[in-house]
């Protein structure tokens, strides 16, 4: 199994910043926006994401929350193992406010399609959005994009992005990792 | 991630530890599921479930159709009183029609015991046993569980009595065997004529003293007097009866510690519990009924999980 270096620490920090900012271009103040982590890896982007725009940008509040779409799948029965569910806890109501979807990695899309029916159980959001650290290009599903993107990548089939966050694994980093 | 060691729910004697902690587990997700402002998630939209109740029911068969409901599975109901059955069809092929119809779950109550295993083993679909006879009610244990587990944090180390007519109940059985395997002592206590023989066996304690049992335990479980199953007189007289085994609010407040009222329901007030402990904050038989659905929404759930396409 080999594998290559796509982002180091340095890289994911000034990436995140950047991300950082061009939230801020968007939602100002964020005080009608509403921050969703896709579980299971999207919540490390989310807290880390909330934490630099509170310490570096001042933002005051920033509210976060944390979605699981496990029974919102559309490949249950269709798998070997059943898929295992992750906590949900959003605290805010999501009537009308700006939802951001946030996850590591964008491939099929069809976690967001699972996302985009979960989150309506909550209410009806005015907009929803989507932020990727990485967008693996050419292997949508679903027609998907992303509104903001770390780093957008080619991949084959036979190859897998792994994105490591030093909450969880050692560092932060993304590899290529052949299959 | 695990997955159920079974494919029928048919009593928890087939479960192990493993099984029933990761149905707990995903009963935790549901919970949060059914308190949401849309509590329904789209999972088992193409499942189909047939729940042939065969006994009488209310809130079993309210909550298992909820818990379909909630994951989005087609439902289809059948009562015995009004079907073919009064018309001597056997079992096998009322069910066999039924399922002829694409049904992937069958969930059942049945009063004869073993009906679930028996049907297990002529048709093709899973089960989950709904109560059979005297002999198990495998769902109603688990949420009894649950429960405990939610109110205490855990069911290992805990004492629990089980109060009442054990010898033609399912809900003493089961929660004999889910108490055990989660590492709880059990105790029942009863007049003698309604504790069955051998019952010690199972590795139970066994108590005539109310009093007594309430002293020792965490939890009390308080089961209703089946006279509907009751061929001759088990006891002198009702009043006789709720006044050795009724759990009554001065009893209650003379054993110096606050334990935990609960009831499998239907309860008769003034009998097996009075009516100030029954609405009194030790009990959480409504607690009970709201975890049922959450538990066996992860039942079918973990179950259907293993129906292949």
């Amino acid at each position: 199994m080999s594998q290559k270096v796509l982002l180091n620490a340095k890289e994911v920090n000034i990436i995140l910043h950047r991300l950082a900012c061009q939230l801020i271009e968007k939602h100002d103040d964020f005080s009608n926006t509403v921050l969703i982590g896709l579980q299971p890896k999207g919540i490390f982007l989310a807290n880390r994401l909330a934490k630099i725009l509170k310490e570096d940008y001042k933002i005051k509040e920033i509210k976060l929350g944390q979605l699981d779409i496990t029974f919102y799948r559309d490949d249950f029965r269709r798998r070997e193992k059943p898929l295992e569910a992750n906590t949900t806890e959003i605290n805010v109501l999501v009537e009308d406010k700006n939802i951001v979807f946030i996850d590591d990695v964008l491939y099929t899309g069809r976690s967001i399609r699972a996302a985009l029916t979960a989150i309506q159980s909550f209410g009806r959001p005015n907009e929803i959005e989507l932020l990727a650290l990485i967008d693996r290009r050419f292997s949508r599903h679903l027609p998907i994009q992303p509104d903001y993107r770390g780093r957008q990548v080619d991949v084959i089939n036979n190859e897998k992005v792994k994105v490591n966050w030093s909450e969880q694994d050692k560092e932060d980093s993304v590899y290529l990792i052949e299959k | 991630m695990n997955e159920l060691s079974v494919n029928h729910l048919l009593g928890i004697k087939y479960l192990n530890k493993k099984d029933i902690q990761l149905i707990f587990e995903t009963a935790d997700h549901f919970k949060e599921v059914i308190n949401r402002p849309i509590k329904k998630v789209p999972s088992l939209r193409d499942i189909t479930i047939a729940n042939l109740f065969f006994e009488n029911s209310t809130r079993t068969k309210l909550s298992f159709e909820l818990a379909e409901k909630r994951l989005s599975a087609d439902v289809i109901n059948f009562s015995s009183a009004q079907s073919s059955v009064k018309k001597g069809e056997t079992l096998v092929d009322t069910v066999n029609n039924i399922l002829s119809m694409k049904v992937d779950m069958v969930v059942m109550r049945h009063p004869n015991p073993g009906a679930g295993v028996f049907l297990s083993k002529h048709i093709n679909a899973s089960i989950i046993n709904a109560g059979d006879g005297a002999h198990e009610h495998p769902t109603q244990a688990l949420l009894d569980s649950y429960s405990i587990r939610e109110k205490l944090g855990e069911v290992k180390g805990k004492k629990v009595v089980i109060v009442g007519d054990i010898l033609h109940s399912r809900v003493a059985l089961s929660n004999i065997f889910a108490l055990q395997l989660q590492g709880a002592e059990v105790m029942v206590c009863g007049p003698k004529t309604l504790i069955p023989k051998y019952i010690d066996k199972l590795g139970v304690k066994v108590e005539t003293d109310l009093k007594k049992a309430l002293n020792w335990c965490d939890v009390a479980n308080m089961l209703r007097v089946q006279n509907e199953r009751m061929d001759i007189s088990y006891f002198p007289s009702t009043r006789e009866y709720s006044q050795q085994f009724g759990v009554t609010k001065s009893l209650l407040d003379n054993i110096g510690k606050e334990i935990i009222i609960m009831h499998p329901g239907p309860i008769n007030r003034g009998v097996e519990i009075t009516s100030d402990v029954a609405d009194s904050k030790q009990a959480i038989i409504l607690d009970q009924v709201q975890n049922g659905v959450a538990v066996r929404m992860a039942v079918i759930y973990l179950l259907a999980s293993k129906i292949k396409q």
